[in-house]
């Protein structure tokens, strides 16, 4: 690596691995209580499970995304990260927060846990994904300051790129609008309404900033193509993202009590939406096809298409799909939902963080790339990775589409556990694919452990 | 002084887009969100013609009707800037440009007016259809002549200083092509919907 300070990257890079095998084997568990219902129970109850599945995904992309940029900014920069101790010290602590409040969501009731930190001063706990007690959302706000300030010091004192730019504007709005989680009206519409700032603004808001940049910096990097080439490109990008996703939120306000008009807001900046994930899959195969070298590192190039592709998939055409006010009247909070959701975050998310630690973690291990070997293991756990979670999208598209016709269409509709039962074939084949992709992560984490020559360009 | 910039574009020339190529995807993707708009109206119009035409009636047209006069002279104000930037003359530049946001702020002055009276009257988005088109999609174009004028007074502010010359000056073309598209949205929005019946 060009700077010594880069390193920090590398336990927050095996951290976010650790994280992520947790929540797959979270994910595994609720998949099966779907389908068998007391299983595991009274231990890990299904809304535990998928707490602690759903907040380990949020806690290890975290954990991705600031180790990107404690690799890309002072690489961008030019110079040596402002503090490297701030950045090792800020580690440890999201990293004990983190793994307590995981404890504490598995050893005692939540509502003992509400009791125990504090919710009786400021009442934050209990909405979904941001289930943190206070004390592990205070801890979030100074790791996430304390990381901006280290940063920001950083590209002041160094070169300002807008691949940089974008990135900090990104972690700044992300820090920004996670403010919004210890904002708990006691108006459920109010509630709702400004819940989504955290949640919508952050996915389909500021991290897609986040992801742009750190699709270009990797673009760069293995392909060779002039920076102006890929800065424009990542300019009109993030000016898409930001035009379509910040009313876009309106897709979220069709029926919570908000008024009418939103249906009309949400349903015409939301269709935009797929917009700068289409182009972020345009711009990883121009940016590939017209590259001036052939970089050694093959399995991070893999990665990179796969974001573009995938996300453009999850994000993008699963997202449109129930995005329109009149479709959405039948499908929302349905398994459409669900099929969106895991293919959006796999897709635009966790697969911009694995390019990334693909990247760079040869070179923070003192190579260019790993050798050959290692890097079929790791193609091999991208594609067992990748089909399985489209396989899961699927089937839970068609246990969607299946729900809604039983429970909200049919001459005669179900109840919501009868429709349940009705489509459980769909879920255990999703049990099984899951499966599939927890042998997938398995082999990515073999990968890392594959020694060999170190691969040349060709 | 490059001569070949400073003779007027002739046909028989290679016409190239005026302007960085970026500011075309961003006014395609503005177009295309009016677009969308647009037809959304023209659908919901359909739907309830009655309503629509009822509550066209309490709209000031004549307000609307000087404000597209504004624009589209304040459009015909940059025209005179981007020629004057090719002929190498600076401050006229600039003072074209300043003429420009003078109009467009005339523009929001007269909008927020009427826009105040509508809400005094106790008009808002959750009236009726009609309404959520007119002010919201007023509201955007609104927006939309405020980022307008804030691109001209950046270009103005460098055109002033020297930033731009007959041979370069694509800053100016850039800032004028966006200009242009928040004109011509409201020269549909405005027969859309304040006249045609």
């Amino acid at each position: 690596m060009k700077y010594q300070s880069q390193a920090v990257a590398k336990p927050y890079f095996i951290a976010a691995i650790g994280l992520f095998l947790g929540q797959i084997l979270f994910g595994l568990i609720m998949g099966l209580q779907y389908v068998v219902g007391d299983y595991l129970f009274p231990a890990i109850p299904f809304n535990v499970a998928r707490m602690v599945h759903t907040n380990l995904l949020i806690v290890w992309l975290l954990f991705g995304f600031m180790g990107a940029a404690y690799y890309l900014i002072p690489e961008e920069a030019e110079r040596e990260l402002f503090s490297p101790k701030l950045a090792l010290a800020m580690f440890w602590i999201f990293l004990v927060a983190g793994a307590a409040t995981i404890l504490g969501y598995l050893l005692v009731p939540y509502a003992t846990l509400a009791e125990m930190t504090g919710n009786n001063i400021l009442a934050t706990m209990g909405r979904e994904f941001l289930e943190q007690p206070l004390p592990t959302k205070v801890g979030i706000v100074i790791v996430a300051l304390a990381m901006l300030f280290n940063l920001s010091m950083t590209v002041l004192k160094g070169r300002k790129t807008a691949i940089n730019l974008v990135l900090l504007l990104g972690l700044w709005g992300l820090a920004i609008f996670f403010l919004f989680s210890f904002y708990n009206p006691a108006n459920l519409v109010k509630d709702k309404f400004y819940w989504w700032w955290v949640v919508h603004l952050w996915v389909e808001g500021v991290w897609e900033l986040i992801m742009g940049a750190m699709l270009a910096f990797v673009l760069i990097k293995v392909t060779g193509v002039d920076r102006e080439v890929i800065e424009k490109w990542l300019y009109i990008i993030i000016a898409m993202a930001l035009i379509s996703g910040l009313i876009g939120t309106g897709h979220h306000y069709y029926w919570i009590g908000t008024p009418e008009y939103w249906q009309w807001w949400g349903s015409v900046f939301s269709a935009m939406e797929p917009i700068p994930f289409f182009m972020m899959t345009l711009f990883a195969f121009n940016m590939v096809n017209r590259r001036r070298r052939e970089h050694p590192n093959q399995a991070a190039v893999l990665w990179a298409l796969g974001t573009g592709v995938m996300a453009f998939l999850g994000a993008g055409v699963w997202g449109f799909l129930h995005t329109l006010a009149p479709v959405n009247f039948y499908t929302h909070g349905s398994q459409i939902t669900a099929a969106h959701g895991h293919m959006a975050f796999y897709g635009a998310y966790a697969l911009v963080v694995l390019t990334m630690i693909s990247y760079t973690m040869p070179i923070l291990r003192g190579r260019e790339a790993n050798s050959r070997k290692a890097q079929v293991v790791e193609m091999w756990a991208f594609w067992l990775m990748t089909i399985a979670m489209v396989f899961i999208t699927l089937f839970l598209t068609a246990a969607g589409i299946l729900q809604i016709w039983l429970q909200r269409i049919a001459a005669e509709p179900m109840g919501f556990m009868a429709a349940q039962d009705q489509v459980a074939l769909f879920y255990w084949m999703r049990e099984i694919t899951g499966l599939v992709f927890f042998t997938g992560l398995v082999l990515y984490i073999v990968s890392f452990f594959i020694k060999g020559e170190e691969a040349r360009a060709s | 002084m490059n001569i070949a910039a400073t003779l007027p574009a002739s046909h028989d020339q290679p016409r190239t887009l005026p302007g960085d190529l970026a500011i075309w995807f961003f006014i395609f993707a503005e177009l295309l969100v009016f677009g969308v708009f647009f037809l959304a109206y023209a659908f919901a119009r359909a739907r309830n013609v009655e309503l629509f035409d009822a509550s066209q009636l309490q709209l000031d047209r004549i307000s609307g009707a000087i404000n597209t006069a504004l624009l589209i002279s304040s459009s015909y104000f940059v025209v005179r800037a981007v020629d004057r930037i090719r002929h190498g003359a600076s401050h006229a530049c600039a003072g074209w440009l300043v003429a420009a946001m003078t109009l467009g702020g005339a523009f929001l002055v007269l909008k927020l007016t009427e826009f105040a009276g509508k809400f005094a009257a106790g008009i808002t988005m959750s009236t009726n259809t009609f309404f959520m088109f007119y002010i919201g999609l007023g509201f955007f174009h609104f927006m939309h002549v405020v980022l307008g004028m804030i691109i001209l007074g950046w270009v103005a502010h460098k055109a002033w200083r020297g930033g731009y010359s007959a041979a370069n000056h694509a800053g100016v073309e850039t800032g004028a092509s966006y200009w242009h598209m928040v004109d011509l949205v409201w020269i549909v929005l405005f027969p859309l919907i304040y006249v045609m019946h």
